[in-house]
């Protein structure tokens, strides 16, 4: 039996991987620090652009065995790839100001990195997702230490890895526990048939579920966010709070509501306890941070929590016809989210270009100095808690909020309601410390792509503001 | 006309970025040639209601509606009509008050642009409040207001800004994230935020209009403020800048009353009925307690904030009794309130200026230094706690009158109560007069005479306050025709 390999389906893998192995090459040839950098940025770009093209053709299919494919693409697979490109692209940009890093490792690694998120979101069985998921993950343990000789670096990437491989195992044991159940890997198959009324079905569910709660940094799978995040080079957290993160939503929403739709019932009660932990969790401890990085992690966990929210809330609803409103509503809340975050990230970069994010009190007055860096900051901050003038964070929140409601999960809708009023304390307390007065010396010079970066990012975060249609239409396609 | 809608809208929003990037003065200026545009543009909306027919609970002079974001139900959708033509008017009255009175004097620590491009920004929101004609899109105007109000009083305000800042924004962004979840609690189960088609209640079910009164009482009731909710006003009001008050008590409140009658009770008519006593007695406690309170209060400005408590109390109690008298009732409660507490506002602001202190006991015998600012603040006090033939009366008579023909046990004493809650607002407001105006002298008010700008931002309040209490009709006649499709339309 001969198999058809669809190359086209491929190209933005393809491209991906390539990245990597230009950056490593350039590195190796030229050395010279921007040209490393321009060249993944030239491979990023040129992914973003072929997943546009590809996703804009029919949909494709390729590595199938009878009707159940592992690679599909799709309009939604395109969607994560743009995502994934785009945020490498982003994050590239804001690297220009970190000094400590080798160069050609740092943009190889990263570039490995989103090849994996872009197979993740083409892939079809279960397999498949755990290997992009681990290819995604793997760069980021060695990208979190990457700074020279720093302790917390270490600590953070030690705590990561850890923390990341056992959840790994977990996953794996679980989809292995699946297949013996089930005899199936494939989503497509298992969506579509019943699963055997077993308990180790259910144990199966659970472990997958659980070891992907940890890549979404869920509570009580959370712990190592913190401790990675700010010990890592400001420019990685950025990555682990937007591309990471959205690796673990894509995998959830593919294994757990997609592929085993069958067992909704079962994850659906997790998903939504998950989702309350999360939030509350998440914006509780981040009203007690005194170092930036560390607020910005603790209210990542709890976005996470409202990214959560319409997957557990729908299925405890009664009818599933609707699913698509809830998946819609979730990827449309990750789309607003990781923009919003990355221009947060990318704005503490230009306040403090080439050292780490350090406490807030180091923020005393800085809107003052840097005005517009300062203004993309707070926009960003309360997008973030989803306020007006951050109108893309307002309508993230109202996309949720709306889903739940369909849903028939009232009390679930609450909960993110009263969270959201939660969140806003610490990112009031931010930005008001923003506009402290207080004179300070003279802020360092930032590099031009980074304010390009932040730029595009937060023209960005301001048009999905007002147009938020376009991204609502990109995720329902 | 109906693209004046969006002209109204349009230039403040404009006035406020141009007042935000110009330098400090001539931002100023712009700001307030916005403000005054806003003014201008607002009112020609007026078209006398015997023009428009309709079966709908809601009939507007004006409408215009574009598709915003149709995923989310989100329509632009503006309309005007006889219940909000004079709560915009008053709007852009008072914000153009403000911008001008901030070209004279800007409150520490300068940068008077922002404030007025912050004032401007408000504005915007609270117009888009009272002319969306879609849930989604009022509920977004509502949330347009909360962190520029922040920003105004953490930067301009007294000395403990910071607290009494976070304070207001983060109850009142309770009052609207409940707003939120009411919203599309009602969204979800209509299948469209179009206020014109779901007043009456349309398919609704009782439990379901019950559920989404709730949430949206309880939304409207933080901003409006309704007791025992209201413990975040005094505190804002006291350590807001003059103009922030003014903003603030005039207009700003008047969102959530207004959002009651249109949204609340015109959306969820079920429920409204069904709380109606709940709302009733609650809305007299804020009147006695009100009261009371402003009876043992020490500080010009906070004595004024609680005043709006029990003032705000007369319009909930119109409201709570469904009938078209208490609604024309809030109505007219509901503007007279915001030109004279914004009056009594700028007043104490100026007393405060010019005394340094704001304690009663430090204040006294204004009558004989400054005799000009002491009848204004006479005038004032007298019109706000009722006096017939100025503004305060009519709401305040017509809210009891209204609870008392509703009939019942219940709704006779609550009429009683709030009279009497009425006659203890005399009393305090005379005990202001009596330890600020008259009295002995203490502490030095320099200078004692009103400066022309002083007297160029009241006079159009006094002459307003006058001329509304004289004939009420100013705003009850337009008002008549959509209370009556309102209470047509409820079932």
């Amino acid at each position: 039996m001969t198999q058809s390999v669809d190359h086209v389906a491929l190209l933005p893998a393809y491209l991906a991987a390539g990245t990597a192995v230009l950056a490593l090459l350039t590195d190796l040839f030229v050395g010279r620090r921007w040209v490393v950098f321009a060249a993944a940025a030239l491979g990023a770009a040129a992914t973003a652009a072929s997943a546009v093209i590809v996703g804009r053709g029919d949909d494709r299919a390729t590595f199938c065995a009878g009707d159940a494919c592992s690679f599909l693409s799709t309009d939604r697979s395109a969607l994560v790839a743009v995502l994934f490109a785009l945020l490498t692209l982003g994050v590239l940009g804001i690297s220009a100001a970190t000094r400590d890093v080798p160069p050609g490792e740092y943009a190889f690694l990263l570039a490995c990195s989103m090849t994996g998120g872009v197979v993740l979101g083409s892939a079809g069985d279960l397999i498949t997702l755990i290997v992009a998921l681990e290819t995604l993950t793997l760069p980021l343990y060695v990208l979190v230490g990457l700074r020279r000789r720093t302790v917390a670096s270490a600590e953070g990437a030690v705590t990561f890895f850890v923390v990341s491989v056992v959840a790994t195992a977990v996953t794996l044991l679980g989809a292995a526990l699946l297949y013996a159940a089930a005899g199936r890997v494939h989503f497509s198959a298992l969506a579509t048939g019943d699963l055997p009324d077993l308990p180790l079905t259910s144990v199966s569910v659970v472990l997958i579920l659980a070891g992907l709660a940890f890549k979404v940094a869920a509570v009580p799978f959370h712990a190592w966010a913190p401790a990675a995040y700010d010990g890592a080079p400001v420019p990685v957290a950025a990555y682990l709070s937007t591309a990471s993160k959205l690796g673990g939503v894509i995998a959830i929403l593919y294994a757990v509501v997609d592929g085993l739709r069958p067992a909704l019932d079962k994850s659906g009660p997790a998903l939504a306890v998950l989702a309350v932990l999360t939030m509350t969790v998440g914006n509780l401890v981040a009203l007690r941070q005194t170092r930036m990085v560390r607020l910005l992690a603790w209210s990542s966990v709890a976005q996470a929590g409202y990214i959560l929210a319409p997957l557990g809330a729908f299925v405890l609803a009664d009818g599933r016809a609707e699913l698509s409103t809830a998946v819609a509503a979730t990827l449309a809340y990750t789309v607003f989210y990781v923009v919003l975050e990355l221009a947060a990230f990318g704005a503490v970069v230009a306040l403090r270009p080439g050292e780490d994010g350090g406490t807030l009190e180091a923020y005393r007055g800085a809107a003052r100095q840097r005005p517009w860096i300062g203004a993309a900051l707070v926009l960003a901050l309360i997008g973030l808690a989803g306020l007006p003038p951050g109108l893309a964070g307002l309508f993230a929140k109202v996309a949720v909020v709306r889903s739940l409601l369909e849903g028939g999960a009232g009390w679930l809708a609450v909960v993110v309601a009263l969270n959201a009023v939660v969140g806003l304390a610490y990112y009031v307390r931010v930005s008001a410390l923003l506009y402290a007065p207080m004179a300070r010396a003279v802020p360092a010079r930032v590099p031009w792509p980074v304010v390009t970066t932040l730029g595009a990012v937060t023209v960005i975060a301001i048009v999905i503001g007002f147009a938020p249609q376009l991204v609502l239409d990109a995720v329902n396609s | 006309m109906n693209a004046l809608l969006i002209v109204v809208l349009a230039v403040p929003a404009v006035g406020a970025a141009a007042a935000a990037l110009l330098p400090d003065r001539l931002g100023r200026i712009v700001g307030t040639v916005a403000a005054a545009g806003a003014l201008i543009a607002s009112l020609p909306l007026y078209r006398n209601s015997w023009f428009s027919y309709g079966p709908a609970g809601v009939r507007p002079w004006h409408e215009v509606d574009y598709a915003w974001v149709p995923a989310l139900n989100l329509h632009f959708h503006l309309g005007v009509d006889g219940v909000s033509y004079p709560l915009v008017v008053l709007t852009t009255l008072l914000t153009l008050l403000c911008c001008g009175f901030t070209l004279w004097r800007t409150p520490d620590p300068g940068r008077g642009g922002t404030l007025v491009a912050l004032l401007l920004v408000i504005e915007v929101g609270i117009l888009g409040t009272f002319l969306a004609l879609d849930l989604v899109l009022f509920f977004v105007f509502f949330e347009v207001v909360l962190l520029p109000m922040y920003a105004v009083i953490a930067v301009w305000g007294d000395r403990d800004r910071a607290h009494a800042a976070r304070k207001f924004v983060l109850y009142t962004l309770f009052g609207s994230v409940l707003l939120l979840v009411g919203v599309f609690t009602v969204v979800a189960s209509a299948g469209t935020a179009n206020i014109v088609a779901l007043t009456g209640g349309g398919e609704m079910s009782r439990t379901t209009q019950l559920v989404a009164f709730t949430l949206l009482a309880v939304g409207f009731a933080v901003k409006s403020p309704l007791w025992p909710l209201h413990t975040w006003l005094p505190d804002a009001h006291t350590q807001a800048p003059t103009v922030g008050s003014v903003i603030l008590a005039g207009v700003l409140l008047k969102m959530g009353t207004y959002g009651l009658i249109r949204v609340a009770v015109g959306v969820t008519p079920e429920g409204a009925r069904w709380a109606a006593p709940v709302l009733g007695v609650l809305a007299v406690a804020a009147i006695v307690i009100g009261s009371l309170v402003c009876l043992a209060q020490t500080e010009l400005k906070r004595l004024i904030a609680y005043s709006s408590v029990g003032h705000m109390g007369f319009v909930l109690l119109g409201i709570a009794t469904l009938t078209a008298t208490g609604i024309q009732a809030a109505l007219i409660g509901n503007v007279a309130h915001g030109i004279i507490t914004g009056l009594l506002f700028f007043l104490a602001g100026a007393i405060k200026d010019r005394a340094h202190t704001g304690d009663l006991a430090q204040l006294g015998g204004l009558r004989e230094r400054a005799p000009w600012l002491a009848g204004v603040l006479g005038f004032a006090a007298i019109a706000s706690l009722g006096l017939p033939g100025l503004a305060g009366f009519w709401g305040e008579a017509f809210a009891v009158v209204a609870a008392i023909d509703r009939g019942g046990p219940l709704w006779t004493t609550l009429g009683v109560v709030a009279a009497v809650g009425g006659a203890l607002t005399a009393a305090y407001f005379l005990r202001l007069l009596r330890r600020v105006t008259h009295g002995p002298v203490v502490g030095s008010i320099a200078p004692p005479a009103l400066a022309p700008v002083e007297v160029a931002a009241w006079a159009p309040l006094v002459v307003l306050a006058l001329a509304v209490g004289l004939v009420p009709g100013l705003v009850l006649g337009m008002a008549d025709g959509p209370v009556q499709a309102l209470l047509e339309a409820l079932p």
